[in-house]
């Protein structure tokens, strides 16, 4: 499919174009922080600690007196670069894996996916705190740790494409004609093996998000004071009796730009893959 | 169903432990820092240090300390707790129960509701209710549960004071532990009342842990009614004068129940991951709770315990998974 035809299929779809909205909003959120943030994240004011919100302080501020508007503002980049890495640490290795597994078959294939599912059988966000521990918990560990944690997804996923693809007659043809294995894998299956990564990984920013905003929160992600999401909640809980808005604005933030890669992957699935559709 | 089939199966599972086996082993030897000297302190002479070392292998090769990890499992022995020095095997044992029970009554709750929203919405299909649930649907899948948590604390223990906050029953109604679940020890105890204050403990933590889950199944669900709907043995049973409901409930549900079975099994296992979360918010003392507390004590034989076991739990229900979808559909094991 031509990759106008997708788009104009993207626009018309209107989870799709919710989803655009809602990540085009929050990365302009991200890109324009310090312009619209109107306090430094960072900066405590004892005076000012849990306050609800009001005209100087929209979303209040936390146990510390910081704004808690300012801070989810930065907290945007942090959550959008964490989707970014994650999902590419994921993507890279898995592609390759699963390439490698679906194309060579036989031992390749049963020692890459025997290893895969040994990392299936974990729960993610254990793995995920487990791997962490083994790191040390930080914000780059943070984001190690969930693209590690996916990489098998990608692997099934592109095995299972490579399995379908590396039967078809046009590269049964190239293989004939003598196209290498490089040459057949880079310029023939990969490209068509494209559509289901590409709305996997869309859907899994949002995962991706979630899971170090979890790790965050049990503070195992990024560690005080940056202002990251699940981090900011972890502090939020301790005063949910009496300051709920500590823990109610990350939490909603992470909800949008999680909804909105949801929204946009389901979209993008119906527009590129229609094998995949929901019905 | 043939034994061959289910013995590949019990094959496959082993052959998954012993691979967990060996990453949770190479993992733990690739953290910083000595056990021993974790375990002692940092106040130990360097002859308690070497001694404690050999009592413990690590001064023999990495084979030989596996062989000795491996055989302690098969014998049931985790290790000891770095932290109080108990078994971590009967640490394990005391909260798993909690944490089957949550699970449990979560799986219910996400089955029921999803499985209900994704007939009506398949049934309706276009109608406001199938595009609110889906929406719902979406929204579920997409908020974090522990911010759910919170903010079902706030709504519905603080503002609203109809709900408990934390733990698995009210102070001082604690029944003698028989089977660890309290739903059934307070009923055993012959206490009606106890056993109404443990299911009104359990409400909000099962609610919670039930989001994605639910959300899931109903998308599935919704999708697998969707196809079977438009079969024709569908519009044969219709033509016949059969109800809506007996047409929908004993014709199209039954046969939509491969997809929704599969996606059940996959959920019990992010069940478990999601106590982890729903037992810190909640102070629900099951074992997801035990291995952050272990974590943040730098507990790792209690950590590689729990891990080891939740791994175990997933192979199970996925081996259970694939049995139940081969009783199901006979053409599957014949292809497995």
């Amino acid at each position: 499919m031509h990759s106008w035809e997708t788009f104009s299929d993207l626009l018309r779809n209107r989870s799709a174009v919710a989803g655009m909205v809602l990540i085009a909003l929050v990365l302009l959120v991200a890109v324009a922080g310090p312009g619209l943030a109107p306090y430094d994240p960072l900066k405590p004011a004892p005076l000012e600690r849990l306050q609800g919100s009001s005209e100087r302080h929209w979303f209040g501020t936390d146990s510390l007196g910081r704004d808690i508007f300012s801070r989810v503002i930065y907290g945007t980049r942090i959550s959008i670069l964490i989707g970014l890495i994650s999902v590419s640490i994921s993507l890279v290795p898995g592609t390759f894996l699963g390439l490698m597994a679906g194309y060579f078959g036989g031992r390749i294939d049963s020692l890459i996916m025997r290893l895969m599912d040994m990392l299936l059988a974990f729960p993610a966000i254990l793995l995920a705190i487990f791997i962490t521990a083994i790191l040390e918990p930080n914000l780059t560990n943070t984001m190690i740790a969930v693209g590690i944690v996916y990489i098998p997804h990608y692997a099934r996923i592109v095995r299972s494409s490579v399995l379908s693809l590396k039967e078809q007659l046009f590269v049964q043809a190239i293989a004939h004609l003598g196209g290498s294995h490089a040459r057949i894998l880079a310029r023939h299956i990969l490209p068509n093996a494209m559509p289901p990564i590409i709305v996997y990984a869309t859907l899994g920013m949002g995962t991706a998000v979630l899971q170090a905003a979890a790790l965050g929160f049990l503070g195992l992600g990024a560690q005080p004071p940056q202002p990251e999401w699940g981090a900011m909640l972890s502090e939020g809980r301790q005063y949910i009796q009496i300051a709920p808005h500590v823990a109610a604005f990350p939490g909603a933030a992470i909800l949008v730009l999680v909804l909105g890669f949801n929204l946009f992957g389901d979209g993008l699935r119906d527009a590129l893959d229609p094998s995949l559709r929901m019905v | 169903m043939p034994l061959g089939y289910i013995a590949k199966r019990l094959f496959h599972l082993l052959l998954i432990m012993f691979g967990v086996s060996v990453l949770v082993f190479l993992m733990l030897r690739m953290i910083p820092g000595d056990p021993a000297r974790l375990l002692l302190g940092e106040f130990a002479s360097p002859e308690e240090l070497v001694r404690l070392r050999s009592q413990m292998g690590l001064n023999q090769p990495y084979v030989v300390q596996y062989g000795i990890y491996l055989k302690n499992i098969l014998h049931g022995d985790l290790g000891n707790s770095l932290r109080n020095g108990a078994p971590v095997a009967s640490e394990i044992g005391v909260r798993l129960p909690a944490t089957l029970e949550l699970a449990v009554a979560a799986m219910l709750i996400a089955s029921v509701l999803g499985i209900a929203a994704g007939v009506v919405s398949a049934a309706r299909q276009y109608s406001v209710f199938d595009y609110g649930s889906m929406f719902m649907a979406l929204v579920g899948v997409s908020m974090p549960i522990f911010w759910l948590g919170l903010m079902l604390i706030y709504l519905l223990s603080v503002m609203f004071p109809i709900m408990p906050m934390m733990g698995r029953i009210g102070m001082g109604s604690e029944p003698d532990v028989v089977t660890g679940l309290m739903l059934v020890d307070t009923l055993l105890s012959g206490e009606f009342g106890d056993f109404l204050d443990a299911l009104h403990h359990l409400v909000l933590p099962s609610f919670t842990l039930s989001t994605i889950p639910m959300a899931i199944i109903a998308r599935i669900t919704r999708s697998a009614m969707l196809e079977v709907l438009n079969k024709d043995y569908v519009r044969t049973a219709r033509a016949k004068g059969m109800s809506e409901a007996v047409v929908i409930l004993r014709h199209a549900l039954r046969n939509a129940f491969l997809p929704i079975v599969t996606v059940l099994g996959l959920n019990l296992g992010l069940l478990l991951g999601g106590a982890v979360l729903t037992e810190t918010i909640f102070s629900w003392p099951g074992l997801g709770r035990y291995v952050v507390d272990s974590l943040m004590a730098r507990d790792y034989a209690a950590v590689q315990g729990c891990i080891l076991i939740f791994a175990a739990l997933m192979a199970v229900i996925n081996l259970m998974v694939d049995l139940v979808y081969g009783l199901l559909d006979p053409r599957i094991r014949v292809h497995a």
